[in-house]
């Protein structure tokens, strides 16, 4: 049944199976589940992945519009953002898929892939399961089909233009505004600067606890801008349990660890060999280069600042040798 | 239930983490530590510990008074530590910095001009720099920032000394 979601996209989708799950083809991809497990299938191979692992990383490529670069969302299936189109791809980044020729990479206009991943994870994710959630602050993704969770999977992204809490941007989080101190973060201040503008400055000057901030984030891994200087972002996020994908950088990002710990596996972008780990704690700042990828650990909810680099320029140059995959020649 | 204690870093109270190489060379990662730069730092230098392509984030101890500063382009001050009050001032002659000039530029003296106000921010507190206007910073005691910013002539570049170089 092809389901019409814009006039332009047509999102290929059965309809529900016995499980009152629908199956998802594109491409030569198709995309099925039952109670417990997602199924990909694509002309070489198969693959299978638990149901809560693959819909939180798929609300992550959604919500992130698939991100900067490469979204692995294990080791055999991801995408690659190529800002306009983007490639599905089963074991082009294993080693052992490439040898093997087991392989397969297509390549779709955003539009296509945008919706039917959205539609995927509207009809897959069920009532009271959260993939943005920590694994105890959510339900249970398993079962058969039972209702939705609209509300959690289409939250608001926060994307600051200049900085949180000026006038007209993006606004602080409050119990009123809907947002409570998470569990974890009941001893963080939630004392806001002193700010006094003088007549005519109100838009000017301005100050917020960026710490109180996180610590009413609701959702998990999930780096969202606060601060914009033209293309530097500074994208804070609340880190517990396992970032639910594997980054594979298309431009170099930085990492500074405000509060708690978290560990890094840093592998090989391409073909995943271990490079290093990394454990960060408070005022621990490293970069993560352009040509690896990576996956973090958060033992405790913790407050991660992912700075960015937004200039579109910058995945050509590096594909194309301009650059060096590090930020910082010494 | 239990009780979750955040563990936040200041310069008299911060354990830095660990880099184990398996196989890669560890001045890829640039890995340092806020709080350890500050510790050897000269109060108010701007010391890059993030840098991509033009862009930086500067650790700085900010200790006694600032000179007095000014950028053509928004920068952010995140307070790492401690108590530190930032005062701002419209200057009547706008040419002290140049439309085009990138990172924040030193005045010799307070520039005239309109008071624009003040904030007082304390551990983890985000300050927003406002593009075209002065400002000067106050500890009384030692405090560190982070601050969001373009690489400018005062950005201090010592990567062989805060990073990580052997495995």
């Amino acid at each position: 049944m092809a389901v019409t979601t814009a006039p332009e996209v047509k999102v290929d989708a059965t309809e529900a199976n016995e499980h009152g799950y629908r199956t998802f083809r594109i491409g030569e991809f198709e995309f099925r589940r039952n109670e417990y497990f997602v199924y990909i299938t694509w002309p070489t191979g198969r693959h299978v992945m638990s149901a809560d692992a693959f819909l939180k990383a798929l609300q992550r490529d959604v919500a992130w519009d698939f991100f900067y670069g490469i979204v692995n969302f294990d080791g055999v299936i991801g995408t690659v953002n190529h800002y306009g189109t983007v490639d599905l791809f089963a074991g082009r980044y294993n080693d052992s898929y490439r040898k093997a020729e087991l392989d397969h990479l297509e390549n779709f206009q955003t539009p296509l892939i945008r919706e039917t991943f959205k539609q995927m994870l509207d009809d897959w994710t069920n009532d009271g399961f959260d993939p943005f959630a920590s694994p105890t602050e959510t339900g249970s993704a398993f079962g058969p089909k039972r209702g939705n969770n609209r509300k959690a999977i289409t939250r608001h992204r926060v994307a600051a233009k200049r900085m949180v809490s000026v006038p007209g941007d993006e606004q602080i989080r409050t119990d009123t505004s809907g947002f409570k101190v998470n569990r974890h973060f009941k001893d963080v201040g939630q004392d806001e600067p002193d700010v006094r503008p003088e007549p005519g400055f109100e838009n000017e000057i301005a100050s917020f606890n960026l710490f109180a901030y996180l610590s009413r984030s609701d959702v998990t891994w999930n780096p969202s801008v606060v601060a914009a200087c033209k293309n530097s972002l500074a994208c804070p996020t609340t880190e517990e349990y396992i970032l639910p994908i594997v980054h594979g950088n298309d431009r170099v990002e930085w990492f500074v660890q405000l509060s708690d710990e978290i560990w890094w596996n840093v592998e090989d972008r391409d073909s995943g060999v271990a490079r290093c780990n990394l454990v960060m704690k408070p005022g621990d700042v490293a970069s993560m280069p352009a040509d690896i990828r990576h996956q973090g650990y958060a033992p405790k909810r913790s407050m991660l600042l992912v700075w960015e680099n937004a200039d579109p320029r910058l995945p050509a140059l590096l594909s194309s040798g301009k650059l060096p995959p590090t930020a910082v020649d010494f | 239930m239990t009780e979750y204690a955040t563990r936040f870093g200041s310069l008299e109270g911060y354990e830095k983490g660990s880099l184990e190489i398996i196989d890669d060379d560890p001045k890829r990662y640039t890995y340092s530590n806020v709080f350890e730069v500050a510790k050897t730092s000269r109060p108010w230098e701007k010391v890059a510990v993030a840098k991509n392509m033009e862009y930086v984030l500067e650790a700085v101890r900010a200790e006694g008074t600032s000179p007095w500063r000014i950028c053509s382009h928004d920068e952010f001050a995140i307070t790492m530590d401690g108590d530190i009050e930032f005062r701002f001032i419209k200057p009547k002659d706008a040419s002290v910095v140049p439309e085009k000039t990138e990172g924040s530029v030193r005045l010799e003296k307070e520039p005239a001009g309109q008071r624009m106000g003040t904030v007082r921010a304390r551990n983890g507190h985000m300050t927003l720099l406002p593009a075209g206007a002065a400002y000067q910073m106050r500890a009384e005691r030692p405090s560190v920032l982070l601050i969001q910013g373009i690489s400018g002539a005062d950005t201090v570049f010592k990567w062989a000394e805060i990073c990580q170089t052997v495995r």
